[in-house]
């Protein structure tokens, strides 16, 4: 014997992005704060001790932001010209940034002058940073070369002039103390070991580097440059790994987040991409205004910024876990009333008496169930249901007609549920999911109630409003199919020759046929 | 000795060679068995384990009624349609009278208890009108004596003009009267006045109503008669001794005929059903109170009471029991192959179970296991209530395919609509861990019209990749569907799989009705009307087309391994063509009106069946040889719709050539009358003997006549190690003695007191030595119990000794000196069945 089967509602697959933990996880930030800073942002470094400052470089300025703090609490000005890339070092003590007259400086966090300046250069310095073991300084220049700098003694330690264009971008390893990399214009990205006089590695990408990165492990190397984004396997000599091409203008910078397993990228074309480093495939990605020219993670993903073109700093900031507030207020049944009996074993002569499951059916299965057909309508039609989830109301109504007592249940209604029943199918009708339903149903309503027609100014408005959006829904579909004949005549010219060359085989077979049968 | 004396037989026209238990008359003895009719058989079921116990066959046309006799519950009467009575002992399947009556069509009886202990017959009209409507009652006097074919002539017509159908005859209480009903008109004969009483209804239909009768049962205990009629009304009679005065309320909830009625014991409830499948129980014949047991499943045809009261069973006309408790809880049920109202599905074989996959309850896939004739189970594919109601426009499963290792199933479901059939694909993966199939993907109208076939590319050796579904409609199009991976990047979280469709092919608007893979998969084959296209299942470019003008392709197949360049089509003109692939011409063809062609999956045969001028005909042939290895002409007479190969579990030795292509596969057929038939190499006394001889073994342990000698062996031995001195824990079942037995088995009730008891359980747990103190009590105990069997017993023993003390002494170690309680185990053995031995 079979329990109440319940009505099917059929449920419709949702179109449209995909809701995945990625999506879910780079929703979670606030509505972003623009801070306007002077010039185009060319760097944007956090401190990597809390509380996670970051150094701002925009024109001839190097500003410090706090976490939430909309004002820089610091300002380093003192730049006669263009400053760039102000980094930090890894204990977030010092700061050292290049400048447009070719010397880079050396800052203390705390203090305002430069403790050191390094000059050497000739034309202006695009990239500096730290090497891990944080008292050698490099840097890459306009004048094609990259240098190494000893902080005590402001000296040069050694200049690699092996690049043929502007040096812009460069990284260090985290794991050997020596090992640095850097991207130049001249397409290729080179990795120089401190000890050797010559580069160690070299990597073609194919276009100007704009940004590169080293995974935290050092055996990974990723690139930025065009519309390309690179990754290559250091320890195998350099090996493309992938290729991404998911901006479609130039890729500025480069990003990972702190656990690693996102890699962001930013380009001109304003989006951010971030992909994930075991697939490389997107799995989110951000619009913003403006073209991108710099981007940086805080540690934990607390805080995404991002520097544009036209000076504009974007910060987002990560919204609070949200602490299951609710299970808090809801009281629980004490442990002891949720446990009493659970944990029973039956004992070899004891007598098991199973207690029936109770199965929760719907009001309008109930009713279904004892077939009201009518006041099973009546369920599906309260406003609740009719305007959130038309679907059942649709499903309920199938059902009814498939049982051949829709037209009862449609009749003899008042009315104010006449009303609500058009409102309901001029509203739904065109909806092709529900067409073949809503169709029979306006039918029958129109069967039942045409005598009464013309006896109510709101049923006779909501009868025109059916008409109405039935005429649009024809000339639509109208519309279509004149736009399909053309598509058809398009297509056939397409597939004209395949075609004869199918009519031939086909020929060919039947002759073959008509022979044989003839042999026989 | 009453109990069952009330509804004597009820018979259901149902297939006679088919496996399915078929429905017919029911009866339960002590409430332990269930007596139905079947065919041309008696079958007995348990109630408790739901298996067929017994089937007793013998009678040579469709057995018509089965009755209980009233002196002794252990004997079966039954009539069949062969003019025989029958008189069984249904315990052993013994046959113990045979009484001929002769030229009758049919017969339905009633024994009645009473002085005169004569047999009351419905038999049809004597002269031989086959569609006559005017059956007689009369009674018959079967002689005493017990021999095998008894004539019985002594014949008195009792009433005139009756009904055909059992439901239509009913007797009062104590055979005091009978009755009978017949369109609008009620019968009742006074058998002590010999009085007859006609009532009339009036035959006018008001309001819709139909007042014709559709059942009458009587009142056990007082003079009160139920009739059912066509518009769903009940009505109880009373007063009908008197022509004038009689008297009748109405009861009335089925809104279609009552198709049974019955009493219960005492006569206070009253149990009827019909066509909405709800049973309805009716207290004290008032209106107001009343239960129902809703959604049975299918409408309900016949309703008996077991003569205790405890158990009812109705019978549905999907030829299924279902056994309902007497507060009106459903207990159980028996089924067999489910008929379903058309078998659209055809007949498909689960790969996985080997279980025969065809429609069974509406919406319904059953997977019915052809070796143990019962239901594996039933999967619901709509999953929508179904209202037994007239008229509706049902939606149901019209098409079904399987993917080589059963892993996925396809199902087409559409409604009886022909404007707009309201199709539905589903797909459905099996889940190892629930061990059954989920739903996986629903693709609303696939096609914009009915869907003509549908098949998996089945390729074991290439894996999921290659796993497509081709599906053919008449909206002109063939449809490919494929497995779409719908991964998330990180490819870890879950990995889901839905289809969607990948290719739509067409072939000059012609309507697709076949389609077809090669073995290999990488030919696709798709019938248009009169032309059959090969496509190429990796580019899916028309490769060839074939056709062989006038007619269009009814069925097409590609050969097997070393026939697979071979292409064979039937055409609706009457043509089987085989065309070779690889030259595109004609190999052969043949004048046949071919209506099902089945290649077996296991070898090169094909099997087609001809329908010509009221007979089937069956051919196997290899696609290479143009004349047939296997021709059996007439093979039945109904038309053959369907036909499977399902594969044996291990190749079976056929020693005639004739049959050696079914060595490897069994070939089942279902007809237009949905009887399931196949071929066998066997006659039918061989295929009989292994079910017939089942015996169903009373304890509650399962004792072989294996165990047993060992047991004794095991006892022997342990003997000998108590006799060195060593410690022995002994097994409780091996040595559970006729004492221990006696008390676990007797009711409380009539044990005596545990004091008497007491010496005698302690005795037999204590190991002795010689086991002697504890086998003359067990012997005490057992001879008490089988006093009823007798004095025959003494004559036995001595054969016994000689017999059966031989194969004890290839066990070795054995004493041939045998004492009394070891006679008695090997008495206890020699009444074992040994027919399992003959399995081996």
């Amino acid at each position: 014997m079979a329990a109440y089967k319940p009505v099917v509602v059929q449920a419709c697959p949702k179109l449209g992005e995909k809701i995945t933990q990625d999506t879910l996880y780079w929703r979670g930030y606030k509505t972003p704060v623009q801070i306007k800073e002077f010039g185009a942002i060319n760097k944007i470094d956090f401190s990597p001790v809390p509380p996670y400052n970051y150094a701002v470089t925009a024109s001839s300025r190097i500003h410090i932001y706090g976490r939430y703090s909309q004002e820089p609490i610091k300002t380093f000005s003192r730049f006669r010209d263009a400053a760039y890339c102000a980094t930090y070092r890894d204990d977030g003590r010092l700061l050292a940034a290049g400048s447009e007259d070719g010397s880079i400086c050396l800052f203390d966090v705390s203090g305002k002058a430069p403790l050191r300046q390094f000059e050497g250069h000739t034309k202006p310095v695009h990239l500096v940073g730290f090497l891990s073991d944080k008292y050698r300084i490099f840097s890459g220049g306009d004048d094609y070369s990259s240098n190494l700098w000893d902080i005590p003694s402001a000296t040069e330690i050694i200049s690699y002039s092996e690049h043929t264009d502007y040096v812009r971008c460069g990284c260090a390893s985290k794991v050997n103390a020596d090992v640095f990399i850097t991207g130049s214009y001249d397409h290729t990205v080179k990795l120089f070991d401190a000890r050797t006089k010559s580069s160690v590695l070299t990597i073609e990408h194919g276009h100007p580097v704009e940004s590169v990165l080293l995974f935290p492990s050092g055996g990974l190397l990723v690139s930025a440059g065009g519309r390309y984004v690179k990754v290559w396997d250091v320890l195998k000599g350099g090996q493309l790994l992938v290729s991404l091409k998911n901006h479609h203008k130039t890729v500025t910078c480069l990003c990972l987040n702190s656990s690693g397993q996102r890699l962001l990228s930013g380009s001109l074309d304003r989006h951010v991409k971030i992909y994930s480093t075991t697939s490389y495939k997107v799995v989110h990605s951000f619009n913003y205004a403006t073209s991108i020219l710099s981007l940086a993670l805080s540690p934990e993903d607390e805080t995404i910024v991002v520097g544009m073109t036209n000076g504009v700093l974007n910060v987002k900031h990560r919204k609070p876990e949200e602490k299951s507030e609710n299970t808090q207020k809801k009281r629980q049944p004490a442990y002891r009333t949720y446990v009493k009996g659970r944990t029973y074993m039956p004992k070899q002569e004891d007598f098991c008496v199973s207690k029936p499951v109770k199965r929760v059916l719907r009001k309008y299965d109930k009713l279904l169930r004892s077939f009201q057909s009518s006041k099973a309508l009546d369920a599906v039609l309260e406003p609740p249901i009719m305007l959130h989830t038309p679907e059942v109301t649709v499903a309920v109504m199938q059902e009814l007609h498939r049982r051949g007592t829709l037209r009862s249940a449609l009749a003899g209604r008042d009315e104010k549920q006449v009303n609500l029943l058009l409102t309901f199918v001029a509203r739904r009708v065109i909806e092709p999911r529900f067409t073949p339903v809503l169709v029979t149903v306006a039918d029958m309503i129109t069967d039942i109630y045409q005598p009464v027609v013309g006896q109510s100014a709101i049923v006779d408005k909501q009868f025109l409003k059916l008409q109405e959006a039935i005429g649009k829904e024809i000339d639509y579909q109208e519309e279509l199919l004149e736009v399909l004949g053309m598509m058809d005549t398009l297509f056939a010219t397409f597939t004209k020759k395949k075609d004869t060359c199918l009519e031939e085989n086909k020929s060919n077979g039947v002759t073959e046929i008509i022979e044989t049968n003839m042999n026989f | 000795s009453r109990g069952f004396a009330r509804r004597c037989s009820r018979g259901l026209r149902l297939p006679r060679s088919a496996r399915a238990p078929s429905a017919g008359v029911t009866a339960f003895p002590p409430c332990r068995y269930l007596l139905c009719a079947s065919g041309d058989f008696v079958k007995v079921y348990s109630v408790n384990t739901e298996e067929t116990l017994r089937l007793m066959g013998g009678h040579a046309d469709l057995v018509t009624g089965i009755q209980l006799n009233p002196h002794n519950h252990m004997q079966l009467y039954s009539s069949s349609l062969d003019g025989t009575i029958k008189l069984w002992d249904f315990m052993d399947g013994i046959p113990i009278k045979v009484s001929s009556l002769g030229f009758y069509l049919h017969l339905h009886f009633y024994p009645l208890s009473g002085p005169h202990s004569s047999v009351l017959l419905l038999v049809s009209d004597r002269f031989f009108f086959l569609w006559s409507d005017t059956f007689q009652l009369v009674s018959v006097k079967l002689t005493k004596g017990a021999g095998q074919d008894l004539e019985s002539k002594e014949l008195s017509v009792v009433l005139d003009g009756v009904g055909a159908s059992v439901k239509h005859i009913a007797f009062g209480r104590e055979g005091a009267y009978v009755v009978s009903v017949k369109d609008v008109t009620l019968q009742v004969y006074f058998f002590k006045r010999k009085l007859l009483n006609r009532f009339s209804l009036s035959t006018v239909k008001t309001k819709g109503g139909d007042n014709r009768f559709s059942c009458v049962v009587c009142h056990p205990t007082e003079d009160c008669i139920a009739t059912g009629h066509a518009d769903g009304k009940i009505r109880l009679w009373r007063n009908f001794h008197h022509r004038k005065e009689y008297t009748y309320s109405t009861l009335h909830w089925h809104h279609d005929i009552v198709m049974d009625l019955a009493f219960s014991v005492e006569g206070t409830r009253l149990l009827s059903g019909g066509v909405e499948s709800v049973l309805v129980q009716w207290h004290n014949e008032s209106s107001c109170q009343k239960d129902f047991l809703p959604r049975l499943g299918s409408p309900i045809e016949y309703i008996s009471m077991s003569s205790d009261g405890a158990l009812c069973c109705t019978l549905h006309t999907d030829n299924r029991i279902t056994i309902i408790n007497s507060n009106l809880r459903f207990s159980r049920s028996i089924q067999g192959l489910i008929k379903s109202r058309d078998v659209k599905t055809g007949l498909v074989v689960d790969p996985r179970t080997k279980a025969l996959v065809l429609n069974g309850e509406p919406g319904h896939l059953q997977f019915y296991s052809l070796q143990s004739d019962q239901q594996l189970f039933s999967l619901d594919i709509v999953q929508r209530q179904y209202i037994h109601q007239a008229g509706l426009k049902q939606s149901d499963l019209v098409k079904v395919a399987f993917s080589a290792q059963g892993t996925w199933l396809a199902t087409v479901e559409e409604s009886e609509e022909v404007t707009d059939p309201e199709l539905q694909l589903k797909l459905w993966f099996y889940s190892e861990e629930t061990q059954s199939f989920t739903l996986n993907t629903r693709i609303n109208t696939p096609h914009d019209n009915h869907i003509t076939d549908m098949c998996f590319r089945d390729m074991d050796e290439l894996g999921d990749d290659s796993l497509i579904l081709v599906t053919t409609g008449r909206d002109c199009v063939f449809k490919v569907w494929v497995m779409v991976e719908d991964t998330d990047p990180e490819g870890k979280t879950h990995e889901s799989v839905s289809w969607s469709c990948d290719f739509v092919g067409s072939y000059h608007n012609y309507q697709a009705t076949n389609c077809c893979f090669s073995e290999d998969g990488s030919l696709l084959a798709v019938s248009f009307e009169e032309t059959v296209t090969v496509w190429d299942s990796l580019t899916w470019d028309l490769k060839c087309t074939f056709c062989h003008p006038p007619g269009n392709i009814r069925n097409i197949c590609f050969g097997r391994l070393t026939c697979s360049k071979y292409l064979i089509g039937a055409t609706d003109y009457g043509f089987l063509c085989c065309w070779n692939l690889l030259t595109c011409a004609l190999e052969w063809s043949a004048h046949l009106n071919i209506v099902v062609l089945q290649p077996d999956p296991l070898s090169e045969h094909i099997a087609a069946v001809s329908w010509l001028s009221k007979e089937s005909s069956l051919f196997v042939f290899k696609p290479n040889e143009p004349r047939p290895l296997y021709i059996q002409r007439n093979l039945c007479k109904e038309k053959i719709l369907l036909a499977a190969f399902v594969p044996r579990d291990e190749p079976e030795t056929i020693s005639s050539e004739k049959y050696l292509w079914l060595r490897k596969s069994q070939l089942f057929f279902l007809t237009d009358t949905q009887e399931l038939m196949t071929l066998s190499t066997k006659s039918l006394e061989e295929r009989l003997t292994p079910s017939s001889k089942q015996l169903a073994v009373e304890e509650s342990l399962p004792v072989t006549p294996f165990s047993l000698l060992l047991g004794k062996h095991r006892h022997q031995q342990a003997q000998e190690d108590t006799d060195l001195g060593k410690p022995v824990v002994h097994n409780k079942q091996e040595q559970a003695s006729p004492a221990v037995k006696e008390l676990l088995h007797t009711p409380a009730h009539v044990l005596p007191s545990a004091s008497f008891l007491c010496t005698i359980f302690i005795n037999s747990l204590l190991i002795s030595k010689e086991n002697k103190s504890a086998e003359e009590v067990a012997d005490e105990v057992e001879m008490e119990s089988e006093k009823a069997d007798g004095d025959s017993d003494e004559e036995d023993v001595t054969v016994m000794e000689q017999e059966d003390t031989s194969p004890m002494e290839l066990l070795g170690e054995m004493t041939c000196k045998l004492s009394k309680s070891q006679e008695k185990e090997l008495r206890k053995i020699r009444k074992m069945d040994y027919s399992w031995i003959a399995a081996f």
